[in-house]
């Protein structure tokens, strides 16, 4: 208690320091006053007496000292006084301090940015209560997060691990709240879904596990407060509205609150509705399908006291029931939990890589500057060796001088810090509300939060240690005796020095950022000239779904065949084809096929798990899918002819063998249809651009039908002159059916966006770290440059040649140069290999990298050393020597 | 050796608060001055060499609270400060008193025991 007073009054006599000093001298001066009047009364001479009555006080100045020591807080005192020396020393040197701030502003902002996005992708849960015990279902060795629906119906009502489980789908439908239809993404899920992750309605209410009896008995919405607000103005009367959904009534139950935005990261739907109403929304249903594994996720939260392990032993027991028993359509059973937000490992196991790479890529940036930010506070520190020397012999602890020079350092680097974090938050704030793709719901949404500021500190204090203890060696042992006597200490020719070190790790490190960035770029570049199996130039596409305009399963072809002939009638249309689902198109079908002799048509039994594509016959010419043999499909295979199929290449060899094997072969569905081949087209690019090639089957649109619809429309030149033209002609058809129109470049946009994200933030990365090694190279030799003007002078002055001055010069930056960048090359082609998984085609071993990256250090190089250069040779020798 | 020049001066600055407590105590508000003057009588040469001793401990007790100062005139006129004892160094003086003399009659106590009362 007493001291705590006493703390606080010091800290409260900060403030008035210099009214107290006044105080205590001129009490002192009273005291002596005082005394010196009793020794005058005691008959010694004036001067004697104030003599004496100094003698009796004491040693004044450790007295004050005491005092001062006492009075407030010597540790705060000289803070206060480091930190305004240093705000000094900074502000004289301007160029100094504006290359440091810069520096790491650069590399503290770059770190928060991909913290940031780590943070909110990786680290932080999905916004709900009690996240750390939400979990998702993957199933199998291959981790798929997708269930059937009687396979989720098992698991809910079998586990005993789980308060409950959840599962939920994304579909497409359209909404129309009088006369607008428009289309939305939406959550169809479980009746319990609500309840289970235990979110309450803001307004109206929730559906619940009890509103379901049987396929589309629950015709409710609940909509999301983002969609509520722009699409329904905040309208307090929308609870109980009736809306069509896809032709179907539907009512408004509530609104969800604003911070639930559905169970995925990055995709936010714009309302729910419950899935046993999928066949009004999809215009199918798979409620009873036990082998058709479309549901998206299954999610829920652990009971109290269930481990992890101890529920995944308990869904492999469900699931082995389930082998049994439904042998025909449950292969392997075995489970797994992941966090739910990514869509488990499918999502979430690359992104987590990528990003974890891009994390040590910024923090090697980080390691670059603090290398750099090391050998500029050295060659500081030396340039202040008087200075430093000065202090030491006017009796300043060595400690107390680093105590200085670090606080510098702390400074810069929180300045520094400081800029970094605020452009960054600047970018995370545009990141969050950025929708990179049109098509698409995407979101990254990646605020910062205290997590980020708090890393961003902690990085500031860390480097600011870590470049700050490089001068300590030079400062603890300098001899302020011969650095008085004999000026600044030359290092000149010595042995490699710290600072030389930090130099070649610096630029192996920016080598190793720049290889990688090389790497993902020439893979981007080729993955954009690769042979897709399509050609997207000059095509548009008509996107929509029939189901959302009421067509059942039965009425689409019929449409679909109008739709075709529509808009084949058009002046400048060269064809059109349909496709249910696009290449390179999120929602990708696929499924097990078996060959023709297999009897036991179980899952593992399967000779492949091929990619399904339906479509109507002029869909190759449309797409510029070339035909390799046999026969394209025709508007006869109908429902009433044999079931035929064309098969890519990859297909036919790993089906029968060879591509001309397999023409007029027959293989199996899962159903145990049997299909024959009666074409081969070329491979192409289905899931991703980096996939390996992917067997896949195109089957006739009249015998597999489907309400979602892509139209590929080839023209002959612009196709968006079409565009007004074929806008019309759709209308014409059904006014009430929403469609989007874009060319199939715009849509391809979503394939490459990963690539596009991983080669823009690569090349950043890369380009951050070319002008890191810029300035570090360049402070070197500038520095080398003008502690040895006068030997070069000298040298000049016996006659050196310009091409020996340089070498003299610049020889030594330029060997580090070459050390650090063959060092780095090394390490980044070691490093790519990451890169490969996300990066169509990257792979360092390529000789235009290689040469590229060589190139790219010795420009680096050249540009760094330039202006050091150029002063070097403009030496005046006589001037020069004169001045000395 | 710098420990024990540290630990002397703790032990004077402890002993020096007493005094100027008490002195305070008995003689009511005084200056600086007239604290050193009235320990000095008491005490012989205890601050005979270093008189300035003593502001350190004032501002020590001021800052706990057990004194108070303020400016006044001294008896040539000149501005003085003037230390006068707050009720809470009252109580502490008090305290410190009770302790003081425990420890003084132990320690006596000691000193005169014999061989046989420590067997």
């Amino acid at each position: 208690m007493k001291s705590l007073r006493r703390f606080f009054t010091r800290l409260a006599s900060l403030a008035t320091r210099r009214a107290q000093d006044e105080r205590l001298r001129e009490e002192i001066e009273e005291h002596i006053a005082l005394e010196t009047a009793e020794n005058l009364r005691a008959g010694l001479s004036p001067i004697e007496a104030r003599r004496q009555a100094m003698l009796k006080f004491g040693g004044v100045e450790a007295m004050k000292q005491d005092y001062r020591a006492d009075r407030g807080l010597p540790f705060i005192e000289d803070l206060v006084r480091d930190v305004r020396f240093a705000l000094r020393m900074l502000r004289k040197s301007p160029g100094f301090t504006a290359v440091a701030v810069v520096t790491l502003a650069v590399a503290i902002g770059a770190n928060a940015v991909v913290f940031g996005v780590l943070n909110a992708l990786i680290l932080r849960p999905l916004n709900v209560p009690q996240a750390e015990s939400l979990w998702g279902i993957e199933r199998g060795s291959d981790k798929a997060v997708n269930q059937s629906y009687p396979d989720y119906l098992d698991l809910r009502d079998r586990n005993r691990s789980f308060d409950d489980l959840a599962a939920y789908n994304v579909a497409l439908a359209g909404l129309d709240t009088g006369n607008n239809p428009s289309s939305s993404w939406i959550l169809e899920v479980t009746g319990n879904y609500f309840d289970a992750l235990g979110i309450h309605p803001y307004l109206g209410r929730f559906f619940h596990g009890a509103d379901e009896h049987g396929p589309n008995s629950a015709p409710y919405i609940v909509l999301t407060y983002a969609f509520w607000h722009s699409h329904f103005q905040d309208d307090r009367s929308v609870v109980g509205r009736t809306v069509q959904l896809n032709k179907h009534p539907f009512t408004i139950l509530g609104v969800a609150p604003l911070e639930f935005r559905g169970t995925l990261l990055f995709v936010f739907p714009d309302f729910w509705v419950p899935l046993v109403n999928q066949e009004q929304v999809e215009g199918t249903n798979v409620l009873n399908a036990r082998g058709n594994r479309s549901i998206l996720m299954v999610l829920g939260h652990l009971k109290a006291g269930v481990t992890p392990l101890q529920a995944v032993a308990d869904l492999n027991s469900i699931g082995s029931y389930l082998e049994k028993t439904y042998p025909k359509d449950d292969g392997q059973m075995t489970f797994s939990l992941t966090r739910p937000g990514l869509t488990g490992d499918w999502l979430g196991g690359p992104l987590r890589a990528f990003l974890s790479g891009l994390m040590l890529l910024a923090a090697l940036i980080l390691m670059a500057a603090c290398a750099n930010l090391g050998s500029l506070f050295a060659a500081r520190a030396s340039d202040r060796s008087r200075e430093v020397a000065l202090r030491l012999a006017l009796g300043a602890g060595r400690l107390r001088v680093l105590r200085q020079l670090f606080t510098e350092a702390v400074l810069v680097s929180l300045i520094g810090g400081a800029f970094g974090l605020w452009g960054s938050v600047a970018l995370l704030r545009g990141l969050s509300v950025w929708q990179p793709l049109p098509t698409a719901p995407l979101q990254v949404p990646v605020n910062p939060d205290a997590n980020v500021y708090a890393v961003a500190l902690l990085l500031s204090l860390a480097s600011a240690f870590l470049f700050g203890v490089v001068p300590v060696r030079q400062v603890l042992h300098t001899d302020p005796y011969h650095v008085i006597k004999s000026g600044s200490t030359g290092t000149v020719g010595r042995r490699f020095t710290v600072r030389d070190l930090s130099l070649v790790a610096q630029i192996a490190i920016c080598a190793v950022l720049v290889t990688s960035s090389l790497v993902a770029v020439r893979g981007l570049v080729r993955s954009l000239h690769s042979n897709f199996g399509f050609e997207p130039k000059n095509t548009l596409l008509v996107e929509t779904a029939l189901s959302m305009a009421g067509y059942s399963a039965d009425r689409a072809p019929a449409m679909q065949k109008r739709m075709i002939d529509a808009l084949e009638s058009i002046p400048g249309v060269k064809s059109v084809g349909l496709v249910d689902r696009l290449p390179l198109y999120y929602g990708a079908n696929s499924s097990d096929v078996f060959a023709d002799k297999t009897t036991d048509l179980r899952p593992t039994n399967a000779a492949a798990e091929a990619m399904i594509y339906n479509i109507s016959p002029e869909y190759f010419d449309a797409a510029r899918t070339s035909l390799l043999a046999g026969r394209t499909l025709s508007w006869h295979d109908d429902k009433d002819a044999p079931r035929v199929a064309v098969v890519n290449r990859e297909f036919a060899g790993k089906i029968f063998g060879s591509a001309t094997d397999a023409l007029g072969k027959y293989f199996k569905r899962r159903d145990g249809t049997r299909i024959q081949v009666v074409g081969i087209v070329e491979d192409g690019k289905y899931t991703s651009l980096a996939e390996d090639p992917q067997p896949a089957m195109f089957l006739p649109i009249l015998q597999s039908p489907s309400t979602v619809v892509s139209l590929v429309v080839r023209s002959d030149g612009d196709p968006q002159q079409l565009a007004p033209a074929i806008k019309s002609a759709v209308q014409d058809l059904d006014a009430g059916l929403p469609f989007t129109l874009r060319t199939w470049n715009q849509e391809l946009e979503s394939a490459l966006f990963p690539s596009r994200m991983a080669t823009l933030s690569l090349g950043v990365l890369g380009v951050m770290g070319a002008m890191l090694s810029i300035t570090g190279v360049f402070g070197m030799a500038a520095y080398s440059v003008s502690k040895r003007l006068r030997e070069l002078g000298i040298r000049m002055a016996l006659g050196a040649q310009r091409k020996e001055v340089l070498q003299a010069a610049l020889g030594r930056a330029f060997k580090l140069l070459a050390f650090g960048s063959a060092a780095g090359l090394l390490l980044g082609i070691l490093a790519s290999r990451v890169l490969a998984s996300i990066v169509y085609q990257a792979t360092p071993r390529d000789p235009l990298v290689l040469s590229g990256v060589v190139l790219a250090m010795l420009l680096l190089g050249l540009l760094a050393t330039w202006i050091p250069a150029q002063r070097a040779l403009s030496i005046d020798p006589v001037i020069l020597l004169r001045e000395e | 050796m710098a420990g024990a020049m540290k630990q002397k001066t703790d032990v004077l600055q402890g002993t020096l608060a007493l005094m100027v407590l008490k002195t305070l105590d008995v003689l009511g508000p005084l200056h600086g001055y007239g604290v050193a003057r009235r320990i000095e009588q008491i005490s012989g040469d205890l601050l005979a060499v270093n008189q300035g001793t003593l502001y350190p401990v004032l501002l020590k007790l001021e800052q706990e609270g057990a004194i108070a100062s303020e400016w006044g005139a001294s008896e040539n006129n000149r501005r003085a400060r003037f230390y006068r004892l707050t009720e809470e160094g009252r109580k502490q003086l008090q305290v410190e008193t009770r302790d003081w003399e425990q420890t003084a009659a132990i320690i006596g106590r000691f000193f005169e025991a014999k061989a046989e009362d420590l067997s």
